[in-house]
């Protein structure tokens, strides 16, 4: 079975999905973050899809359980480079990964991230 | 039954071809009055001429035995060319079946039993070919129509820079469902070319929002933002406004604006450029994070 590599970048775990998920890595893909976050206290996650071509409502509903166990450990999911064609199957398919924050490539969902992180840390203060 | 039937009509389809040949060209004179006659100016008397005696020449070979598809060709070549310089059907239809009519007279001097029997048999030969003209004439326009509707949909959406980061898409006449993909993968494809967050989608120029359109629009608009860009609505005219509140059309938090200068105002400021007046100049002065 093929495992997705979790990857720690400062405060952020990225993910990058770049094999075709099977039920299997998608269940160990959910526990090694959950653990991962837990460890390292990450206050975001970034999944890319860049590479992702053929979605189904089985990836529609991945996202939006890892976005919910994320939330659960206080960080924030973004989901990233999500392709046209996929975007286009999505709608088609009624699923509009409510909850789940959406950035363009990589660099702009860590730009994301600490944006959020910032008007948190505000709201605190005030 | 169809022995008794069969000598006549044979004996009938003799003569016609018998007088086809003997008045050929007082038959022919006749049907290039009919057939210009029902035309309007913009046809050509003596092509016209030419082509009326060859299909003539092409008929009486096809009664002869020696060869139909000559004259079938001859007739789909007539009718696509003339549904191409935009004939009506009518002025199509009529070239052929004047013929009928033409002969009609000859017959009529004639007199004979045989003949105007035979003129029935005729008059449905040339029904037949009546109608594989229209056909061919249909499909010919169709064709046309099909040619216009591909050249328009490469024509009808150009995808816009108005500033870094921000792109806009004018759409122009109405909106089906193949159009709308059409736009939809452009418009994504451009944010994932040019990494734009904010996408501008101006309907100033779609004459009328219905259920559908408003569906597609919606589609794209959250297609958009699965991708991580936002998508705003510009250009809504009021009797647009009007008829989608009361097709009770739901845009939800889709942020909407009735003029494209709305939109862009509101993309700037969504992505941190802010507008100074100073004096009556004016400045603009980007926001660093």
């Amino acid at each position: 079975m093929d495992r997705v590599p979790v990857l720690k970048l400062g405060d952020i775990l990225i993910v990058s999905i770049q094999i075709d998920l099977q039920d299997q890595s998608v269940l160990a893909l959910q526990e090694d973050l959950a653990d991962k976050v837990v460890a390292t206290g990450a206050r975001g996650v970034i999944i890319d899809i860049t590479a992702v071509e053929i979605v189904d409502s089985f990836i529609g509903r991945m996202l939006a359980t890892i976005a919910a166990i994320s939330r659960m450990l206080d960080a924030e999911t973004v989901v990233v480079g999500m392709r046209p064609a996929v975007a286009i199957t999505l709608v088609e398919l009624g699923l509009s990964l409510g909850g789940v924050r959406t950035a363009l490539n990589l660099e702009k969902g860590v730009a994301l991230l600490n944006h959020l992180e910032g008007s948190r840390i505000a709201a605190a203060v005030q | 039954m169809g022995v008794t039937l069969s000598v006549p009509t044979d004996a009938g389809r003799r003569r016609i071809e018998e007088l086809l040949q003997e008045n050929e060209e007082r038959v022919l004179k006749r049907w290039l009055e009919i057939a210009g006659s029902s035309s309007s100016s913009h046809v050509d008397r003596s092509s016209l001429a030419g082509q009326l005696r060859e299909l003539y020449q092409a008929l009486r070979q096809s009664l002869d035995g020696s060869g139909d598809s000559d004259l079938r060709g001859l007739l789909a070549e007539l009718s696509r060319s003339r549904a191409r310089q935009g004939f009506t059907p009518t002025e199509t239809a009529v070239v052929v079946f004047g013929l009928k009519e033409a002969l009609y007279e000859s017959i009529e001097t004639d007199g004979s039993p045989e003949a105007l029997r035979g003129f029935i048999w005729f008059s449905q030969l040339i029904d037949d070919l009546g109608l594989l003209t229209m056909e061919n004439y249909a499909a010919a326009r169709e064709k046309v129509i099909i040619d216009q509707a591909e050249q328009l949909l490469e024509l009808s959406t150009p995808v816009v820079k108005l500033w870094e980061g921000i792109v806009a898409v004018p759409l122009v006449g109405t909106l089906d469902s193949a159009r709308t993909q059409v736009v939809m993968e452009k418009l994504l494809q451009t944010l994932v070319d040019t990494g734009s967050e904010h996408a501008v989608i101006d309907i100033t120029g779609v004459p009328a929002v219905d259920t559908q359109v408003a569906q597609h629009l919606l589609k794209t608009v959250v297609a958009a933002r699965l991708m991580g860009a936002e998508c705003v609505i510009s250009g809504i005219r009021p009797q647009i406004a009007h008829t989608i509140v009361t097709l009770g059309i739901e845009f939800g938090d889709i942020v909407t604006k009735a003029s494209l200068a709305d939109a862009l105002a509101h993309a700037l400021r969504e992505s941190g450029v802010e507008f100074v007046s100073r004096k009556t100049r004016v400045a603009v002065r980007t926001e660093e994070d």
